[in-house]
């Protein structure tokens, strides 16, 4: 079953949506959308660096995404003017990981694929990492929920019932690396961020629960991989792209029915 | 005092960038005790509690919790995003989960209605979130109330209802309240003792002491005695020495309370109960 392409793409899809999607409930709640990007696109950067030095892609990606996440966490927790320098960290990166990548010498890197994904070239290789990643980060948010979103309700009143919200925050750091690097083959770094939100402003529309938004937004990601994997596979559009557009109708999907139960 | 302490500050100094917000704060609750700070709008109460939780970094000072002291605490502001969908029920099970029976009962002790349960927390009044975080600091079986400001967004009868509860918690469990309070004359008929703050505590003590010492009444000035007056049945003469007196965290100060039951206020002692 796992010989076919298409078959290991859904696959890929569902997997990374299962850790986008409680993920992205957290970027949204605490308002990490630069961070998302910032990380997504020092996995670029992390690819050259994986290539000129020989180690496998997956943990230099890994690593640089760590890297940066932890820095802009850290700069955060300094009271930096968050704005501003994460959109010169995320562009930067972005920009330095380009250019680093052009400059490899012999190797012959597709930097579409990089950029905007390519599910469909997705390996039976790639697709154990990026299950084992997806489960890894699952397990940590399941194990830190109450703690994680007590935390981002209120640093305060985590800090009183005796949570350290700034371990908390470090287990969002922790997690967003792995997510990037397990979503950059499929849906590229452009794009990884609108995968981490999209999704779960969508589930924000109808959710009651901080639960059932992680849990749906897993869902709706699911579905959107799933859709906009056979509009690629129809059309031959772009895979991250496509998958963004269908998670967009999601959402305007969700905030028609919130109206409509609203009444 | 023979209960032993659940919290106890020793030189407390906070500074907020290049202001010292609290300087050299002396300070101690034991199990049971009724404490509730006072002061002026950004005169450190809010910081005095969070320092003494130890969500607050110190500049100097010690703060010593007993160990795994259980706190319920309320904050003086919750913003709670619109991003997050979050029902009243929820809230109260954040970070211990509560079965519905406890829930219920949570929500009935704070004269709620159960359909709250079910509500955004975004979509509440004021007062019904402030009533929700105070249920919520009850249900965890606390041994001491942190509580600041609790009553602000209450009506009338509610916050009365609120003095009732405290008395009642206090009585049936033995848990200590930290609070604190603008309002002065309840203040003084419910509280064991109280902290009267100023960037340093101006002066402490039973509220009867604190309600005439010089420091007190030159921060709130002397209307606020008749009302106490009234309230307490205590027959006082109305000094009009609410002279000039320095107050501020930066400021040097002319006297200080000592943290062993109110002897810095004794200088008011001209007068006596009745
Ligand atoms: N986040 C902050 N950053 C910088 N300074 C702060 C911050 N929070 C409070 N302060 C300063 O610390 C001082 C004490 O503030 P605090 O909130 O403890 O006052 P308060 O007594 O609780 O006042 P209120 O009665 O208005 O609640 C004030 O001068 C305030 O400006
Ligand atoms: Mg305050």
């Amino acid at each position: 079953m796992l010989d076919d392409f298409l078959v290991r793409a859904a696959l890929a899809g569902a997997g990374t949506a299962a850790a986008t999607g409680p993920l992205g409930a957290f970027v949204v709640w605490r308002r990490m959308a630069y961070f998302g990007d910032a990380t997504a696109h020092a996995a670029i950067l992390g690819v050259a660096v994986a290539l000129a030095s020989g180690l496998p892609v997956m943990a230099g990606t890994l690593l640089v995404a760590l890297a940066m996440a932890a820095t802009v966490s850290g700069l955060a927790g300094r009271g930096w003017a968050m704005d501003t320098t994460l959109g010169v960290l995320a562009h930067s990166a972005l920009a330095a990981g380009v250019v680093a990548v052009s400059f490899l010498p012999g190797v012959r890197v597709d930097l579409t694929a990089l950029l905007f994904g390519d599910i469909l070239a997705v390996s039976a290789g790639d697709l154990a990492v990026i299950w084992t990643g997806a489960l890894a980060v699952l397990a940590l948010l399941a194990w830190r929920w109450s703690a994680l979103v007590t935390a981002t309700l209120d640093a305060d009143l985590a800090h009183a019932a005796g949570i350290d919200p700034d371990r908390e925050r470090l287990v969002l750091t922790l997690a967003l690396a792995v997510t990037v690097a397990v979503a950059l083959k499929v849906i590229g770094a452009l794009l990884i961020a609108a995968m981490l939100i999209v999704p779960a402003a969508a589930a924000r529309a109808v959710a009651q629960s901080p639960e059932g938004m992680a849990l749906l937004a897993a869902v709706i990601g699911a579905g959107a991989a799933l859709a906009g994997l056979a509009l690629s596979w129809r059309l031959d559009t772009p895979a991250g792209p496509s998958v963004i557009v269908c998670a967009a109708a999601a959402f305007v999907l969700s905030l028609a029915a919130g109206r409509l139960r609203r009444g | 005092m023979t209960a032993p302490r659940l919290i106890e500050a020793r030189g407390l100094t906070v500074r907020r960038g290049a202001a010292t917000v609290l300087d050299g704060v002396d300070f101690r609750i034991a199990a049971g005790e009724i404490v509730t700070v006072v002061g002026p709008n950004g005169s450190g109460k809010s910081t005095l509690l969070r320092a003494l939780l130890g969500i607050q970094p110190l500049a100097a000072g010690s703060v010593t919790r007993r160990p795994g002291l259980r706190v319920g605490y309320v904050p003086q502001k919750l913003a709670v995003d619109r991003t997050m969908p979050l029902t009243a029920r929820r809230l109260l099970s954040l970070p211990r989960r509560l079965s519905a029976t406890q829930t219920a009962a949570a929500l009935a002790r704070v004269g709620l209605p159960a359909g709250v349960a079910d509500r955004q927390v975004a979509d509440l009044s004021g007062g019904q979130l402030q009533r929700v975080l105070l249920a919520r600091a009850l249900a965890g079986g606390p041994e001491i109330l942190v509580l600041d400001e609790p009553t602000q967004g209450l009506d009338q009868t509610g916050k009365a209802a609120f003095y009732r509860l405290i008395e009642d918690i206090r009585r049936e469990t033995g848990c200590a309240v930290l609070m604190v309070s603008h309002e002065l004359h309840v203040v003084m008929a419910a509280s064991d003792r109280v902290v009267c703050l100023n960037g340093h505590v101006c002066c402490e003590g039973a509220p009867q002491v604190v309600s005439a010492a010089p420091e007190y009444r030159a921060l709130f000035g002397p209307g606020t005695q008749g009302s106490l007056a009234l309230y307490r049945h205590v027959h006082d003469h109305a000094h009009d020495d609410a002279h000039d007196h320095a107050h501020g965290p930066a400021q040097d100060r002319p006297r200080r309370a000592e943290a062993d039951g109110g002897s810095g206020c004794a200088a008011a002692g001209a007068r006596t109960d009745a």
